[in-house]
């Protein structure tokens, strides 16, 4: 039996099908789903969601270290976040199977950057895996684990966000046998003093060479022979545009993609009269044949910024043969079509925040989030984004630099608990004096609501202990800490009109749960009285998509409110009220 | 359809129309009729209140999980500008089912932009075969408006070739079992529309 699975799912199903114990990470496009996926495999496997990347990888390390087959799971930001454990596990090693699964988002689909986490494979001298759709996601999953136990090294499955989020047939089979559990002391193993550290150095390039031999003989690298004028090299989703453009050509089609499998890579080449290294992102592959002295075409011809697609590889394919590049005809009516961005949903409890700011004459620093939404216009209320936890360290920076105005930083609730303490002690220790809010709408939002330490649920489903953010601002040394309700945009004035003026560092907790989480309405409906509007447009700045303007007055759908009463309180004339259905 | 050939849906609206449902049960429905298939959707930002796309191919072998430009022989919109916003992935030929669904964006409620007055006129203009009508009042005259999704899904179905029993297995597989009357009749509705 065949099921339609995301290659997420399949991912997922291919950890139980290892014998997978142990399932950590944290949440991030394109990645979020191997986790929420493999927690349904309970009891047989172990799920969580640690508070940072760093951690997650170093859980599943230690599981794996006791014995224990284990993954974990990010986007490829997050990898950076745990290169520290990634570039020293690579020496230590695992007793049972580990695969960090990173997904990387070509495109900037819902990313701060592009990067291409094959670099991470290289960088840390380990297997990498590169399946190209839900099938592969599984079975390279399962040789990831294996190949990692027969190095005893970790081992990346990388994907991106098409393979990730496509979904195709996948044949599902049964789950193996678990690692055995019992960790064996053994310090020059693991232990990396200098001692010990400098011969696993060398362990770990006589690990290659022979990761190299097997990846020359692995299934996941296939040729595929047909007419030998072009031969394509390729990997991952590229694979599947690249077969639609160029349907005659041989393929070489990587899939255990590192340590480079250079005696397939020639056999190929001397079959082939010339090659083409089709690739998304960095030329990783095309660098390395180049190295190897095999001429080929790449970058020049395949973009290397954005995502592929095949109307992409078209244009490549025109310009390899020396073709007028196909023209992409503008869609007719196209200057006649309004933007539709991504927005706050209605009754989002951050919007208010960004309202109120918006009356000061502030820098705020930001952070990844829903929030990052604040940005646009009309709230256009965060000035920078870095990296999660950045808004609050960002501020401080700004502030000893000089920064004539006040800098307010702002974090998330989950981005805080990942790595916002660090900052606010940064604050309190160097006797900073930035105001620090917290937009807490209890959930990990932008990723789909995922549980995180202040939310007292587990990713298995347990009630736990809620971490409360105001009690670590206490413990990281703020003295200034306090909680405020983002609906109320009056006490969210004063609150922050009050910590600005403030010669010492506060913390400023906004909490109220995500609506679209909760699936319910705020409060009752709210709807425009138009004997009373003057049409002055005032609530139209809060960028609510429930209050439609563009017409002679603004109207609320009621439909889509979710009954905050912002728009009642900026509305100076007291037009709106609650009205409609609760 | 020809051996080799693969047939693409691109499914448009705005975050929270049930697009990605719509495109579930079109997926399943070619599974049943035994095809390769392959899907795509789209998560996390591009989700909040934006424009959404699903996407789905099947036939006898599928390659690439993108439709590319100028080549679905269905687009098919639960908004109305967003027919026009990704007009140019319908192949010449092909069929728009678009409901007359109109959403404000936030663009428009800022000022920075305009919908649109003569929607239909341009929709005629851009696609010479267009089923045009208001899949929302459908499902709400059947008890939910909900199921505006179902109703466009219906009148999709007239342009493909799976047959009327896939379907209904497709809907009874991906909707919970007290909603199951409920779309399958918003499925008959669409259909019968076309």
């Amino acid at each position: 039996m065949r099921y339609l699975m995301s290659g997420n799912e399949a991912i997922a199903r291919g950890a139980y099908e290892a014998g997978v114990t142990v399932g950590t990470g944290y949440p991030g496009t394109p990645s979020t789903e191997i986790l929420e996926n493999l927690a349904k495999y309970r009891p047989k496997v172990y799920c969580e969601w640690s508070p940072n990347e760093k951690v997650a990888f170093e859980v599943a390390a230690g599981a794996a270290i006791a014995g224990a087959r284990a993954i974990v799971t990010m986007k490829h930001v997050g990898l950076n976040v745990a290169a520290d454990p990634l570039m020293t596990l690579s020496y230590i090693g695992v007793e049972g199977g580990f695969v960090a699964c990173v997904a990387d988002d070509p495109g900037m689909h819902s990313s701060q950057n592009e990067q291409d986490t094959r670099n991470y494979a290289r960088f840390a001298k380990i297997p990498l895996f590169e399946p190209a759709d839900s099938q592969e996601a599984k079975d390279f999953l399962k040789m990831a684990i294996q190949v990692s136990e027969q190095f005893k090294c970790p081992v990346i499955l990388r994907t991106t966000t098409r393979v990730s989020h496509s979904r195709s047939l996948v044949l599902q089979e049964e789950r193996t046998a678990e690692g055995k559990i019992g960790f064996v002391k053994n310090p020059p193993r693991f232990v990396p003093i200098p001692v010990w550290g400098r011969p696993m150095r060398q362990r770990v390039e006589d690990r290659l060479l022979r990761q190299k031999k097997l990846s020359e003989s692995s299934p996941a690298n296939r040729i595929e022979w047909r007419d030998r004028a072009l031969g394509i090299i390729t990997s991952s989703i590229a694979y599947h545009y690249a077969r639609e453009v160029w349907p005659k050509a041989s393929f070489l089609k990587l899939g255990f993609s590192f340590p480079f499998p250079d005696a397939l890579i020639y056999e190929f080449a001397s079959g082939v009269d010339s090659i083409l290294v089709v690739e998304e992102l960095d030329d990783f592959i095309e660098q390395h044949v180049r190295a190897l002295g095999i001429r080929c075409q790449g970058r020049k011809v395949v973009p290397g910024i954005m995502e592929l697609s095949v109307d992409r590889l078209q244009v490549a394919r025109a310009k390899l043969e020396g073709r007028a590049e196909p023209l992409e005809k503008p869609v007719a009516f196209s200057d006649q079509i309004p933007p539709r961005p991504p927005v706050l949903c209605p009754g989002c409890p951050h919007r208010g925040v960004f309202y109120a700011l918006g009356k000061h004459d502030v820098v705020v620093t930001g952070d990844i989030g829903c929030y990052s939404l604040g940005a646009f216009k009309p709230l256009d209320r965060m000035d920078t984004i870095l990296c999660m936890g950045a808004g609050i360290s960002m501020a401080h920076g700004m502030e000893i630099a000089g920064e004539p105005r006040k800098v307010v930083g702002v974090v998330g609730d989950s981005t805080f608990f990942h790595s916002g303490i660090t900052g606010l002690l940064d604050i309190s220790y160097n006797k900073g004096t930035s105001t620090i809010i917290v937009l807490d709408n209890r959930t990990t939002a932008m990723t789909g609501h995922q549980d995180h330490p202040g939310t007292g649920r587990t990713l298995m489903g347990d009630a736990t202990v809620a971490i409360s953010i105001e009690d670590i601002g206490r413990a990281c040394g703020f003295k200034r800490v306090f909680a405020a309700d983002p609906y109320s945009l009056k006490n969210a004035m004063k609150v922050i009109s009050d910590e600005l003026a403030a010669d010492e560092p506060s913390l400023i907790v906004f909490s109220a749960p995500c609506p679209l989480r909760e699936r319910r309405r705020v409060g009752a409906v709210r709807q425009i009285q138009t004997d009373v509007c003057k049409g002055c447009e005032l609530c139209l700045g809060i960028g609510c998509p429930a209050i439609e303007g563009g017409g002679e007055m603004p109207k609320i759908n009621e439909i889509l409110c979710a009954g905050c009463g912002l728009c009642e309180q900026v509305c100076p004339a007291g037009a709106i009220v609650a009205g409609g259905r609760a | 359809m020809t051996e080799n050939e693969t047939q693409s849906v691109v499914l448009v609206g705005v975050g929270g129309q049930g697009i990605l449902l719509a495109s579930e049960i079109l997926a399943q429905a070619a599974m049943q009729e035994g095809y390769d298939v392959k899907t795509n959707e789209v998560h996390g930002m591009a989700q909040r209140g934006g424009s959404v796309m699903a996407q789905i191919r099947y036939g006898t072998k599928v390659y690439s999980p993108l439709v590319p430009k100028n080549s679905a022989q269905i687009l098919a919109a639960l908004e109305q500008v967003e027919a026009l916003r990704f007009a140019d992935y319908l192949a010449p030929g092909g069929l728009a089912a678009v409901s007359a669904q109109a959403i404000t964006p936030v663009t428009v409620s800022s000022g920075a932009a305009r919908y649109p007055e003569n929607v239909e006129e341009m929709l005629k203009v851009v696609f010479p075969r267009l089923v045009y009508f208001d899949a929302a009042q459908k499902a709400k005259e059947i008890g939910d408006i909900r199921s505006a999704n179902i109703v466009l899904l219906g009148a999709v179905s007239r342009g493909l070739d799976l047959p009327p029993d896939a379907w209904q297995k497709a809907i009874a597989l991906c909707v919970p079992d007290k909603f199951k009357d409920l779309n399958l009749k918003a499925f008959d509705v669409g259909r019968n529309f076309v």
